[in-house]
């Protein structure tokens, strides 16, 4: 069983506390100049996003989880899972949509997305920052209008709905990004 | 290392700056004839204490001091009179943001002087650099019963640990009494401190070199200094019986060897100074980086130090 000490702390470790997985998102050493010395620390549970406080004795050691963060190929969805593809190894993953979350929005066929494995299963999806998608119904806009401001929106082939300009036709192919889920640009071939 | 980060984490109006208070802090003791000296950082010995780990230098085998502190007492019973330094300190694994291992202690000791009297002189110097302030003073019982916790003199392990259990972080396992009495003060009681505050009477166990109250001897004459919630300088009424130190020394050994750690040897020659005489005196450490970052309005030392652990 591989574990840290309190001294190999820093933000992103992935630990087990308390038979979960969590990720550290914030380390900080306090002593008290003749007392014992602790690490507060602030980790993010990797199920649920919960994020709570922990403190430790410096020096404990505590369980490493076994999560791996790895770039896999987005293959398909049966309509249970969604599958993807370890490209070195060309094994594939089922991910339950619980994993893929408000990912499937933006998941296109052969689009590399960042999983989070732990013990081998995908626990959590990470769409690319942009992703490029057809529009496959929006209402038409108005004619010659294709700078002036005022937003309509717009299905995606994937099934998102986004605001996009008024000049934007069916069937044109959008860069959008996934963070903030806004239209970026016309996408340039 | 790849030596791309070879800048300093001080900007350069910091340290220009820093050097002004370190100016302003060479006065406050000239006007008050307290004399500069200046110890070895090597020594043959090291301290026994139970949460301080030190650094020894390959070579000879000889400890970085993890404070003046030894030499200065045997320079006070050679009768040097009131003294101070600004030394630097090394304490093996303490980094973060108010910490780092290499570090610059004042440490200034009073002939004559009780622990409210240092505790004057310790808020004049602070307002010299800081800005004049209102001193907030009450007993570490006093705090802790302030923060609606147990009182930290007779309160059992039990009552602690429940005390604990109901923070809003939760406290780590297997802390014995005064683990959970460190943990309660670190999280519950210095984050509800006024910006300036005394903390005095610690628990007699936390200060190995203090003199007891004679009035309660359950409590040390030991203060501490915490401005916005940082802890700044320890200070006690010195305990001047060597026999009741190397009594409180073999304990902390045998503490450490408990748990394994380093059990550095009782420095014979702090005893036998001690034997021929320690003048009735208080003494004082500020940590000087703390005390600069919170001049400068800064939230870590790194940018109140040239170049901070990671990039030294």
């Amino acid at each position: 069983m591989a574990t840290y000490t309190t001294n190999q702390f820093k933000s992103g470790l992935k630990l087990m506390l308390d038979g979960e997985p969590y990720t550290i998102v914030e380390n900080e050493f306090v002593k008290p100049g003749k007392g014992q010395a602790f690490n507060r620390v602030k980790v993010r549970n990797l199920k649920t996003g919960k994020v709570i406080d922990r403190t430790f004795k410096s020096g404990e050691s505590v369980e490493a989880a076994d999560v791996m963060e790895t770039e896999m190929q987005y293959l398909y969805s049966d309509g249970e899972f969604f599958y993807f593809m370890d490209p070195a190894s060309f094994e594939q993953h089922p991910a339950p949509p619980a994993a893929v979350g408000d990912a499937h929005k933006w998941l296109k066929e052969q689009d590399v997305c960042n999983v989070t494995l732990y013990n081998g299963e995908p626990l959590s999806v990470e769409p690319p920052p942009h992703v490029t998608l057809q529009v496959t119904q929006t209402d038409p806009g108005l004619k010659g209008d294709t700078s002036s401001g005022g937003s309509k929106p717009a299905t995606l082939e994937t099934g998102a709905v986004i605001q996009v300009p008024l000049f934007i036709q069916e069937g044109e192919v959008l860069k959008v990004d996934t963070r903030s889920g806004e239209y970026v640009s016309r996408a340039k071939d | 290392m790849n030596g791309g980060d070879w800048r300093p984490t001080a900007r350069a109006d910091v340290l220009a700056r820093r050097a002004r208070w370190l100016a302003e802090i060479r006065a406050f003791f000239a006007d008050r004839h307290v004399l500069e000296v200046q110890t070895p950082v090597l020594a043959a010995a090291g301290v026994t204490d139970v949460h301080i780990d030190g650094m020894r230098e390959a070579g000879s085998g000889r400890w970085l001091q993890t404070s003046p502190e030894y030499a200065m007492k045997r320079l006070l019973a050679a009768g040097v009179g009131d003294c101070y330094q600004i030394a630097p300190a090394f304490r093996a694994g303490e980094q973060g943001r108010w910490h780092n291992p290499e570090f610059t202690l004042l440490e200034w000791y009073r002939l004559g002087f009780d622990a409210p009297a240092l505790m004057d002189e310790v808020s004049m110097l602070v307002d010299r650099i800081l800005g004049p302030g209102h001193y907030h003073r009450d007993s570490y019982q006093g705090f802790f019963l302030a923060a609606g916790l147990p009182d930290p003199l007779t309160a059992t392990a039990d009552a602690l640990q429940k005390a604990a259990a109901e923070a809003t972080t939760s406290p780590p396992g297997g802390l014995d009494r005064s683990g959970l009495l460190d943990w309660l003060f670190s999280e519950t009681v210095v984050p509800a401190l006024p910006p300036r505050a005394f903390v005095t009477g610690f628990p007699a166990e936390q200060a190995v070199l203090a003199r007891r109250e004679a009035a309660d001897p359950r409590v040390a004459a030991r203060f501490e200094l915490f401005c916005n919630g940082v802890e700044l300088a320890n200070g006690f009424d010195e305990l001047t019986d060597p026999g009741e130190l190397r009594g409180r020394l073999e304990r902390d050994q045998q503490q450490r060897r408990t748990t394994e750690r380093a059990v550095p040897g009782i420095d014979e020659r702090l005893m036998a100074a001690m034997a021929h005489g320690l003048p009735a005196c208080a003494g004082v450490a500020l940590g000087l980086d703390r005390l600069f970052a919170l001049a400068a309005g800064v939230d870590s030392i790194a940018e109140v130090m040239a170049f901070d652990w990671p990039h030294a």
